[in-house]
């Protein structure tokens, strides 16, 4: 008998737009050991799937319709929220996409710890904290004797999801539940976190649903697949034969848009550099350090961010910036762009120096300088409609009349690929996709030469982020742009880049021509990045997780 | 923790400075004297009078005088309680104030957050909608209106507690505390909604959730720290109003607290007591922001940690 067996699960939401079917009519099975992936793009219904089986989704709005979940053979749809409370955290554990955010912040890591075992089996807190002391030990962290009593600020991204790790396996789950469990980590981190779940499940034994919208982490953890799309299952089957040999169109789409390989061609390059920056600082004050002892040795009351930084962009050249989180790669752009501070070093734009340059005077280089954001939800203004967002900077800079302005607009829209019925609607009505155009028509709108862009795609899904990178690459054609282009994700800067500089620490590590730098990477940081990269493994035999 | 608390008490000395110098001088401009009267008073009485208290003096050297006295800690004699100083009479009314305002903060504190919790457990229900109301009706409504209202039902119809009094007979501490408290609790409650709702609907009390926790471990536990931080925010200039008494409260229920003084002195230009009652009353509020804001930091690691050394 299969450990858990879902037939015909529904989950729908009601609210006051209507129904949304958010999971309709899934069903899918699992024996002790095995390794489910469960892969979509977002609101695709997988991470309500099992949230649902487990009764973590808001009711009301939420409301299971029907279906079963046999779990050892009892119904947890039908079970009673006791004994559903029971066998959470107890024969089934969760880890959850964001460590940043799941661990209590008011509570000390180890008083979270030894919930699942105080509450379900009635251990004292002294044997508890020595089981959770032993967790942590095993999930890496180093003296956690010491940990133990840390609260969850005092510890980074990755140290955080082994916390989250050891927290769902201390009472020895029989299902382990992973949503999108790496998603918020860097690359390398990911690496190491995707190993240690694979090293304790084979140790202990447990099976795994394994949620993610990553196709190239599902083909290596999974023994099985299942590819959600709408709420609905478009199939299921063995990793390695369904990804080799995929039936529905949906699941070829999915495979199509990860970013492989660089791009077609590199474009012509003009060898005139348009940017220069040299030994560019910028530090920030560290308040842990009392002002009089900053103040007397910089070195040590400062953050660099960005430390001792030179770089050139040529005309018409896209430069990617790579490094993982806390590298300093936004702030560089954003020191670029006058929007962080420039602490020590020059910065060159067409030969003249623009670093110490007041708002006044930066005014006419803020129509030929332009930035794309991160997050098209939260850097499009929600109260104005696209036409005001696109309308505004064409206007302050004297580039449209109140007469103009429309057709202008209109133009931009076709030119990003936004329907023009669009003009008057709010941000909030479109997808992530529309809104990362919007932005995109932003930052063209004054017909810039140079635009940074900061992970302009990371916020997406990965067929939408296809489909906006390939548009940033034919607007950089159309209109000659050069670009920065910062990402933490190397596979899509190898896409998109003509040469590539690799950030670490506030400092540059390697520099060069995309595939140069891929084939033959010099520096050992490098090497690492590159081996962290989950590959999209199809001939090989998947990893048994 | 050392530092943040020494550097905020150094921050209240200007504050205080603005505070001083702004009252004293606001009264001033305000028409009338303290010793205009209905019947005219003879000049030379008049005179005797402000020579004795200064007021003949030019006014920058009244303020001088009157810093150098408060610095010393003295307030001045009062201008209409002939004999007392201003000192005496905070010193009279305050313990009555204050134990009235104690009270009416349990009260506050106790119904406030309970009903916050509550509504905030089942959001648009009958639940979240009933305490609500309730709330909103406690912030409408005046206490001149509650206070005698309360009296009516339960000291005259149900003859269960005192109309009024304060200590002579056993129970008439409640019906003032109720009056006090009750829209400060509305408040409250209001507050601690608002801060549990953002609070439950974070990611890891789906993790406390995810762990089987029972929902009562989940709310006080997991939840309540952060979910009354507003609340926290909101106690130091509520506790500061309570404890300073309340004019109609005290006259309503005939308790002899510092209330009365603050209003009284203001209708009888009573410069010093007004500057008395300001200053003390400012300074109240400068001292529970701080122990808020110490609390505020307490209550939350990540605060605390920064706080300590820098």
């Amino acid at each position: 008998m299969a450990l858990l067996d879902v037939s015909n699960l529904k989950v729908h939401f009601h609210t006051r737009n209507g129904v949304t079917r958010a999971v309709d009519d899934v069903s899918f099975s699992l024996d002790a050991g095995e390794t489910l992936g469960i892969v979509g793009e977002s609101g695709s219904g997988k991470s309500v799937t099992c949230y649902s089986l487990l009764g973590l989704i808001p009711m009301p709005p939420g409301k299971i319709e029907s279906g079963t979940a046999l779990f050892n053979g009892e119904d947890l749809l039908n079970c009673g929220e006791k004994r559903l409370a029971q066998i959470r955290g107890d024969d089934i554990a969760v880890i959850f996409q964001d460590p940043m955010t799941c661990l209590n912040p008011y509570l000390t890591i180890g008083e979270q710890l030894i919930e699942p075992l105080t509450y379900h089996r009635n251990i004292d807190r002294k044997a508890a904290k020595e089981r959770a002391v032993e967790m942590l030990r095993e999930v890496g962290i180093k003296a956690p004797e010491r940990r133990y009593d840390s609260y969850p600020h005092e510890l980074s991204g990755g140290m955080r999801q082994r916390v989250m790790i050891a927290m769902a396996l201390i009472a020895e789950p029989k299902l382990l539940i992973c949503d999108e469990p790496t998603t918020a980590l860097d690359v390398t981190i990911q690496a190491q976190i995707l190993k240690l779940i694979r090293e304790l499940q084979q140790r202990h034994g447990v099976a795994v649903i394994f949620v993610t919208h990553d196709l190239a982490v599902v083909s290596q953890v999974a023994d099985r697949v299942l590819v959600m799309n709408q709420g609905k299952v478009v199939e299921t089957g063995n990793t390695r034969q369904l990804f080799a040999n995929p039936q529905r169109a949906y699941t070829r789409k999915l495979i199509a848009a990860i970013p492989t390989g660089s791009k077609a061609q590199p474009r012509v390059q003009d060898e005139a550099p348009l940017l220069a920056v040299e030994h560019l600082k910028t530090w920030f004050r560290d308040y842990s350090v009392g002002y009089f002892s900053a103040r007397r040795h910089p070195e040590v009351g400062h953050i660099k961010a960005v430390d001792d930084i030179s770089l050139h962009i040529n005309r018409h050249e896209i430069l990617g910036i790579v490094g993982e989180s806390g590298s300093g790669k936004s702030t560089l752009g954003r020191a670029i762009l006058g929007l962080a501070p420039v602490t020590g070093g020059q910065i060159n734009y067409r030969g003249e120096r623009i670093d110490q340059l007041g708002n006044r005077q930066r005014k006419p280089l803020r129509q030929q300088m332009q930035m794309i954001f991160q997050d098209p939800y939260a850097s499009l203004n929600p109260r104005m409609t696209i036409f005001e967002t696109l309308a505004e900077p064409l206007l302050v800079h004297g580039l449209a009349t109140r007469k103009t302005v429309t057709a202008q607009v209109l133009a931009l829209m076709d030119d990003v690929g936004l329907a023009r019925n669009y003009i008057r609607k709010y941000p909030h009505e479109f997808s992530g996709g529309q809104r990362q155009r919007i932005a995109v028509g932003r930052a063209i709108a004054t017909k810039p030469e140079f635009i940074v862009a900061d992970e302009p795609v990371s916020a997406l899904d990965v067929t939408i982020q296809a489909q906006i990178l390939d548009l940033i690459l034919d607007l950089v054609d159309k209109h000659n742009l050069t670009m920065m282009f910062i990402s933490h994700d190397l596979s899509v800067v190898r896409y998109i880049a003509d040469r590539v500089l690799v950030m670490h620490h506030g400092k540059v590590i390697e520099e060069g021509k995309t595939e140069s730098l891929w084939t033959a990477p010099a520096e050992d940081y490098t090497r690492q990045l590159l081996a962290a990269i989950p590959r999209f493994e199809v001939d090989a035999p998947a990893h048994n997780l | 923790m050392f530092k943040f608390t020494l550097s905020r008490i150094l921050q209240a000395i200007p504050v205080m400075l603005v505070v001083v110098t702004v009252t004293f001088f606001l009264v001033r401009l305000a028409p009338g004297g303290p010793f205009d009267a209905e019947k005219a008073v003879p000049p030379e009485v008049l005179r005797a009078l402000e020579a004795n208290y200064n007021l003949d003096l030019p006014v920058w050297q009244q303020f001088t005088h009157y810093i150098g006295d408060l610095l010393q800690g003295d307030f001045g004699p009062s201008f209409r309680y002939p004999g007392r100083s201003v000192n005496e009479l905070i010193a009279a009314g305050l313990p009555a104030s204050a134990e009235l305002g104690f009270y009416a903060l349990l009260v506050a504190i106790v119904i406030g957050i309970l009903a916050g919790i509550i509504s905030s457990l089942r959001p648009n229900t009958a639940q979240d909608y009933i305490p609500m109301s309730a709330a909103m009706i406690g912030i409408c409504m005046p206490s001149f209106l509650l206070g005698p209202v309360l009296v009516l039902i339960f000291g005259i119809w149900l003859e269960w507690v005192p109309v009024s009094g304060w200590g002579d007979i056993p129970g008439d501490k409640i019906l003032p505390a109720l009056t006090m408290g009750s829209a400060y609790a509305a408040y409250i409650a209001r507050l601690s909604r608002g801060g549990m709702l953002e609070v439950l609907s974070q990611d890891y009390i789906r993790t406390a959730r995810a762990k089987g926790l029972p929902e009562r471990v989940v709310i006080f536990k997991h939840a309540l720290r952060g979910g009354i931080v507003p609340v926290i925010a909101y106690l130091g200039p509520a506790f500061a109003g309570l404890l300073t008494g309340s004019f109609v409260v005290e006259t309503i229920f005939q308790i002899p607290g510092l209330g009365r003084f603050f209003v009284q002195a203001a209708f009888n230009r009573d410069y010093t007591m007004i500057m008395g009652s300001t200053i003390f009353f400012a300074l109240l509020i400068i001292v529970f922001n701080l122990l808020s804001d110490i609390v505020a930091v307490w209550i939350n690691p990540r605060l605390r940690h920064q706080t300590q050394g820098g």
